[in-house]
């Protein structure tokens, strides 16, 4: 939980191969606030505990005290039984944060595992790897989800931390992948192999150290989409709803038609909160990626414009996929990709 | 033709991992799922538990390999089963009369948020850095928030508060649907706020999507070499730089679309849309598996059906792919 912040505002710097310093003031603008704004966060969800007015869960037995306004006793209001706002809005950010952060870390090393094994591999085993990927890049996740999670006998934070990283790592491998087979070709690759470095000492000190930026990248959007997944699924009552996550306090304000009796301080911090941790975390992506993508980075130097990407983008649309040459069965299996048409234009026949 | 050959084929083996992943996640699991349900539901027909139990697989003659043709020769009829929630209703004639809102709301906004997202990216990146590109950030924050909060927000300004659209379900009530001008003009009025926050929430990302490949294309040197001939501008826009960056803009539709029907779906709950949203809330509220296993069935052929559909359009929209398919 407390590494969360040195691996989101350092890494990118990692990459830029000059390291000159003043990182920090180098970082685009919106990188800068973004990195800020989810600092802000993973700082409520740490010291949460300690300034937390009440507990979570207290509810006032004071009938007066259901569906109040915000005040002095109340920052952020009750709720309908007399439980602080503000309180469960803490405690949510917590365990929402939490979940993401440890889905992000998961699903992400899932990602690596895949994507570069499977362009390491080459031939058969790639185009297998990349099929099964692209088959759940397809398949809609949420659906999946809530019939995974439906099923479980018990439903709460470690169900779904597992049932949302094992279904979250096939961008972030197809991502890995492309990037691992134009890394793959370089010289100081053939460099190592020549002076008779085992191939897991080539992936884990050449390789993946090229990576870091992507796969910074990939951990920021698997945070992204956990936090996405788990408060929907919460929202709909697939989670814990005796514990207090944004999701689950999303889902009781509505249940107890916190809209219809114009209880806007219930609804609202919630939502507002993942509104905002969203916003930071994409915000951050985009100086990741301009660092990883040197003709959006010329762009920004020249403009100080800056650009960023939802999940479902390439991060790297500069890296076209090298084709090397596949056997039989994996150029069949290749066949089938959309990326088909028009990555093999450079490929000998 | 080939490619689309392949790409069907591709959906087939998609759609066949789906149907085995529904028909082993309710045998995989742990627990008893039957004596769960049964529980839930005490007053259940005798006809329907045996139902249930032949879905679920227990204390069903015939080994795993003949329940599961049996399974696939149900779908391949639409024959989802019974609805434990509303019996004696199938869950195919459930589905049936939710399916037509959701397709047409959710596809509707799709589409224009798609077309207008593309729109903005392409005038975004070709000026980059410009007023419209730096309005992306307010862009971003509406589309990290989760559908359902905007459409929360939206309910209470623009329906409870200021009264300027209806808050809930598809149409008037007592009005009887069908294709008479009352009721698909209340239709009309109360699709008009879930599709406005469909499109708010989703339209920045197809924005920014565009725009990055945009500001990636038009550094190619054709483009350069087509502003050095001194092409008009529009020209230069539209023909040389943003029809080669619609490629990579709708293979990313084609990934994209899983999570936006999602959220989409998801969405509809608050406005109590009468489609399969709603559907999903009251069957993971009741523990209705059959109507939740075919919703993940149904959103995920619609998935798949609208990639294919996407593959035929970047066929026909990108020249290097038609000059390669007339070579295959």
């Amino acid at each position: 939980m407390t590494t969360a912040i040195p691996v989101l505002t350092t890494e990118p710097a990692i990459a830029i191969a000059d390291k000159v310093p003043g990182r920090w003031r180098r970082m685009p603008a919106k990188a800068k606030f973004g990195a800020v704004l989810l600092g802000l966060f993973v700082l409520a969800a740490i010291i949460g505990p300690l300034i937390e007015p009440y507990a979570p869960g207290f509810q006032n037995p004071d009938p007066a005290l259901s569906m109040n306004g915000p005040g002095f006793a109340h920052l952020l209001g009750t709720t309908q039984s007399g439980e602080d706002v503000l309180s469960q809005l803490l405690t949510g950010i917590r365990l929402t944060l939490e979940l993401a952060v440890i889905v992000g870390v998961a699903a992400t090393a899932l990602s690596v595992i895949v994507g570069v094994t499977s362009a390491f591999l080459g031939g058969f085993w790639d185009e297998a790897l990349s099929l099964l990927s692209n088959i759940f890049l397809v398949i809609p996740a949420l659906p999946l989800l809530v019939i995974l999670l439906g099923y479980l006998p018990e439903k709460g934070q470690t169900p779904t931390i597992i049932v949302l990283s094992v279904l979250g790592w096939p961008w972030g491998a197809r991502v890995i992948r492309a990037q691992t087979l134009a890394i793959r070709n370089r010289d100081f690759v053939a460099a190592a192999r020549e002076t008779g470095e085992s191939t897991w000492r080539i992936l884990a000190f050449e390789i993946v150290p090229n990576e870091v930026s992507l796969i910074a990248a990939s951990f920021v959007n698997t945070v992204l989409y956990a936090i996405g997944a788990s408060v929907a699924l919460a929202f709909i009552g697939l989670a814990d709803l005796n514990s207090w996550s944004l999701g689950t306090m999303l889902y009781w304000a509505e249940s107890q038609d916190a809209l219809q009796l114009g209880a806007w301080w219930w609804f609202i911090p919630p939502g507002l909160a993942v509104a905002l941790m969203g916003t930071g975390l994409v915000l951050l992506n985009t100086g990741i990626d301009e660092f990883g993508n040197p003709r959006l980075r010329d762009a920004s130097n020249a403009s100080r414009i800056s650009g960023r990407r939802i999940p479902p983008t390439d991060p790297t649309p500069v890296l076209s996929e090298l084709s090397a040459n596949r056997g039989r069965v994996a150029a069949f299996l290749h066949s089938f990709s959309r990326g088909s048409l028009l990555d093999e234009k450079g490929s000998q026949p | 033709m080939s490619f689309i050959l392949r790409r069907l084929a591709f959906y087939v083996v998609a759609a066949w991992v789906a149907l085995t992943a529904n028909f082993f996640i309710p045998r995989a699991m742990p627990g008893n799922a039957v004596e769960a349900i049964l529980d839930k539901f005490p007053n259940l027909q005798p006809s329907a538990a045996k139902a249930l139990q032949a879905m679920l697989g227990v204390d069903h003659p015939g080994s795993i390999w003949h329940q599961y043709w049996a399974y696939l020769v149900h779908i391949s009829h639409f024959n989802f089963g019974t609805d434990l929630q509303q019996y004696p209703s199938s869950v195919s004639s459930l589905l049936g009369e939710t399916i037509p809102w959701t397709l047409t709301l959710v596809g509707m906004a799709t589409i224009i948020a798609f077309v207008i997202g593309t729109g903005l990216g392409i005038m975004a990146g070709w000026r980059y850095g410009g007023a419209l590109d730096r309005a992306l950030p307010v862009l971003t924050f509406f589309q990290a928030m989760p559908y359902f909060f905007l459409a929360l927000l939206l309910v209470d300004l623009l329906g409870v508060k200021l009264h300027w659209f209806p808050t809930g379900t598809g149409y008037t009530g007592g009005l009887v649907p069908g294709w008479h001008w009352d009721f698909i003009g209340s239709a009309i009025d109360h699709s008009i706020l879930p599709a406005f926050t469909i499109v708010i929430t989703s339209v920045a990302g197809w924005m920014l999507q565009m725009r990055n490949v945009m500001v990636t294309t038009i550094s190619e040197d054709y483009v350069i070499a087509a502003q050095a001939k001194g092409l008009h501008r529009r020209r230069v826009v539209f023909t040389y730089a943003a029809r080669n960056a619609l490629l990579p803009q709708l293979q990313g539709f084609g990934l994209a679309l899983g999570f936006v029907v999602s959220g989409a779906i998801i969405m509809e709950i608050v406005f109590a849309y009468p489609g399969i949203g709603l559907l999903l809330l009251s069957a993971v509220s009741s523990d209705d598996f059959p109507m939740m296993q075919a919703i993940f069935l149904v959103i995920t052929f619609a998935v798949l059906l609208a990639n294919l559909i996407v593959d035929v359009i970047i066929v026909f929209a990108d020249p290097r792919a038609r000059t390669k398919e007339a070579n295959r």
